[in-house]
C-alpha cells in the first residue's frame, strides 16, 4: 500500500468509526442491548450526551490545523472534513432529541422556547452557522467558492463559541465543565492568533493564514 | 489522600435485606419498575436495603399513583453537598455518618437546646406517605417516604408569637461532604417555611423511605418533604432549626434571586427564567413517554391553595 492508499483505505474508516462509536453507544444505550441503559432520566441523558460529543469533536475540528502545524505532517487536513460533519451530524441529533423527543414537537413549546430563552436562541444561533457549513462540505461546493469557501467555513468558529456559551448559560450552578470547555476553546484560538502573528512577521505580512489555508 | 477516604459503614448500619418484605413492598409500589424488569432481566433494579422500620400506611395522604423505584429514588439525587451531578450522591453517600447525630433548636421558642436524634425521633409514630416530588428542573417522582408530620415536632419546642417562619440548616462539615469543598453554593444550605406552611398536615420530617431507614443520598438522618414546593425545599440532612421572626434567606434564593424564590411553590404557570415549568418528566416513564402536565401546587392545591389566598403568585414565587 502506498501511504496515501493506507490514509484512504484504513486511517479514514478508522477515523469514522472512532467519530460514529459514541453514537452506537448511544444507539446502544437507548435500546437497551447488552444491559447498557441510559440510566434513570433517559430523554436528559441523551440529549446531554449528543450535546456534549458535538461540542467535542467541534473542538476536535478546530484542533486540526494546531496539530498539523505542531507535527508537521500535512495530512491531518484530510480528517477534518469528516470530524467536522460528524460534528454537525451530533449537534443536529442534539436539537432532534429536543424537539422530538423531549417536546414531543410541540411547536408553541419550541418557538416559545427559542424566542424566550436565550441560551436555546444561542444553541440555534449556533446550529444555523453550522448548517451551511456542512452542506457546503462536498469538493464540488469547495470548487465553487474558491477563495470565499475558507472565508466561509471560519463561522466554525463563532458556532463553537456560541455551543460553549449555551452549554455555560443552560447549567444550573455548577459551571465547571463548561469554563473547561471554554479554556479548550481559547487554547485552539489563542494558538492560531499567535501562529498567525508570527507568519506574519515571518513573510512581511505579506501572506495571510486565510489565503495559505485556503491553498490546502 | 488517605485521610479522604469515606469511613467505614458501621455493621449496624448493614442491615441483610430482608428479601421477602422487601420485594412485597416493591410489588405494591414499582408496577412500572417490574415491568421493565420483565422486559430486560438484565437490568436488574437495586432492592430496598437498610434497617426496616415500624410504620402504619396514612393512605389519606398518599397518592395512588406507582411509586419510583428504589434504584431511581436512591440514585438520582439533587444533594449538591455530594457534588453536583445526579450520581455522585449515591456514589459518596458513605462519607456521611448519620448516626450519631444532632439538631441544635433556637429563636422564637421556649424550648431550645441540643437534641440528640433519638430524643427528637422518640415520640413521633411513624407514617408512610406516598408523595409526589416535583424538581423545580422540570422532572419529577412519587415517593414512599416514612416519617412524621413536622408541625408535632415543632409543637414541642413552644414556639412563641414571635416566631413567624422556621429556619432549617444542613450539616456542613466537608469531610462528610465532599461536594462542599466547592463553593457552588453558599455553604451550608439554608431553607426556611412560613410558620402556616411548617405546621401544615402535609409537611412532614422523614426518616425513612421503602419503609427502610432512609439512605445517607436522601438526606439521612432526617429531612423535610413539603410535597406542594419545588424539592429544593425539602432540605436534608438538618442539623439547626431556628425559629424566626424575619423570612430567612434560603441558599437558592442568595445564589439566583432571579431563578429561585422563597416560597417556590410549584406553579405551572411561573416559569423558570431558562424553561418552563408547565409539563415535567415523570422519572421512570422511559424515552418515549411524553411529558405529562405540572398541576398548580404540585396537585396538592385542594389542601394548600387557602395558605397563599390574595397572594400574587407571580410576584412571591
Ligand atoms: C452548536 C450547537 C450546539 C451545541 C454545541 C450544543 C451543546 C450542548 C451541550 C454541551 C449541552 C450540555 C450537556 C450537558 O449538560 O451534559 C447542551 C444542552 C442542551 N442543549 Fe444544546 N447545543 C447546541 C445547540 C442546541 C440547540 C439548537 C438546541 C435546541 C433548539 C439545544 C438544546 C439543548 C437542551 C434542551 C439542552 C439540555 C438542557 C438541560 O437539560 O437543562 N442545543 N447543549
Amino acid at each position: 500500500m502506498t501511504p496515501d492508499q493506507r490514509l484512504r483505505w484504513l486511517a479514514k474508516p478508522a477515523a469514522f468509526a472512532a467519530c460514529s462509536a459514541p453514537l452506537v453507544v448511544l444507539a446502544f444505550r437507548a435500546f437497551e442491548v447488552g444491559g447498557l441503559t441510559l440510566g434513570t432520566n433517559p430523554v436528559a441523558e441523551l440529549i446531554h450526551e449528543l450535546g456534549r460529543w458535538g461540542l467535542n469533536l467541534l473542538l476536535v475540528t478546530l484542533a486540526i490545523t494546531p496539530l498539523r502545524q505542531l507535527t508537521g505532517w500535512p495530512h491531518w487536513l484530510r480528517f477534518r472534513r469528516l470530524v467536522g460533519l460528524w460534528a454537525f451530524a451530533y449537534v443536529a441529533l442534539h436539537m432532534a432529541a429536543y424537539a422530538v423527543i423531549d417536546q414531543g414537537l410541540a411547536w408553541e413549546v419550541l418557538v416559545e422556547d427559542v424566542l424566550k430563552r436565550p441560551w436555546i436562541t444561542i444553541g440555534l444561533a449556533g446550529f444555523l452557522l453550522l448548517l451551511p457549513l456542512a452542506l457546503t462540505s462536498t469538493r464540488g461546493w469547495m470548487r465553487r467558492l474558491g477563495r470565499r469557501w475558507q472565508t466561509l467555513h471560519y463561522a466554525i468558529y463563532p458556532a463553537t463559541a456560541l455551543g460553549v456559551w449555551h452549554f455555560y448559560w443552560q447549567v444550573k450552578q455548577d459551571v465547571t465543565e463548561p469554563v473547561l470547555y471554554a479554556l479548550g476553546f481559547a487554547l485552539l484560538m489563542g494558538w492560531r492568533w499567535r501562529h498567525a502573528r508570527r507568519r506574519a512577521a515571518a513573510t512581511g505580512g505579506l501572506a495571510t493564514t486565510a489565503a495559505v489555508d485556503a491553498r490546502r | 489522600m488517605s485521610r479522604n477516604r469515606p469511613p467505614r459503614v458501621p455493621p449496624s448500619e448493614i442491615t441483610p435485606p430482608d428479601v421477602h418484605a422487601a420485594r412485597r413492598r416493591f410489588l405494591q409500589g414499582a408496577g412500572a419498575a417490574l415491568g421493565a424488569l420483565a422486559a430486560a432481566p438484565v437490568l436488574a433494579d437495586a432492592q430496598p436495603t437498610g434497617m426496616p422500620l415500624t410504620f402504619r400506611r396514612n393512605a389519606a395522604f398518599s397518592t395512588t399513583e406507582p411509586a419510583n423505584s428504589w434504584q431511581d429514588i436512591t440514585t438520582y439525587n439533587n444533594f449538591y453537598e455530594f457534588g453536583t451531578d445526579k450520581s455522585s450522591p449515591s456514589r459518596l453517600a458513605d462519607w456521611l455518618r448519620p448516626r450519631p447525630w444532632s439538631v441544635t433548636v433556637s429563636g422564637a421558642a421556649e424550648v431550645t437546646g441540643t437534641f440528640t436524634l433519638e430524643d427528637v425521633l422518640k415520640p413521633h409514630a411513624l407514617e408512610e406517605r406516598i408523595y409526589r416530588l416535583r424538581c423545580v428542573e422540570a422532572w419529577s417522582m412519587v415517593i414512599p417516604w416514612v416519617g412524621f408530620p413536622l408541625g408535632d415536632l415543632l409543637k414541642r419546642f413552644r414556639p412563641t408569637a414571635a416566631a413567624k417562619f422556621v429556619e432549617f440548616r444542613t450539616l456542613f462539615d466537608p469531610k462528610q461532604m465532599p461536594g462542599q469543598r466547592l463553593p457552588v453554593l453558599d455553604w451550608p444550605y439554608v431553607e426556611g417555611l412560613r410558620m402556616d406552611e411548617a405546621m401544615h398536615p402535609l409537611t412532614i420530617v422523614a426518616v425513612g423511605l421503602y419503609g427502610r431507614v432512609l439512605p445517607n443520598q436522601n438526606g439521612a438522618p432526617l429531612r423535610l418533604v413539603v410535597p406542594w414546593k419545588y424539592g429544593f425545599k425539602s432540605i436534608k440532612s438538618i442539623v439547626r432549626i431556628h425559629f424566626a421572626e424575619k423570612r430567612p434567606r434560603t441558599s437558592w434564593e442568595r445564589a439566583a434571586p432571579d431563578e429561585y424564590g422563597f416560597f417556590a411553590n410549584v406553579n405551572p404557570e411561573v416559569d423558570h427564567p431558562r424553561w418552563s415549568q408547565a409539563r415535567e418528566r415523570r422519572i421512570g416513564a422511559g424515552l418515549f413517554e411524553s411529558r405529562r402536565p405540572t398541576l398548580p401546587f404540585n396537585g396538592y392545591a385542594e389542601q394548600v391553595a387557602s395558605l397563599y389566598r390574595g397572594m400574587d403568585l407571580r410576584r412571591f414565587f
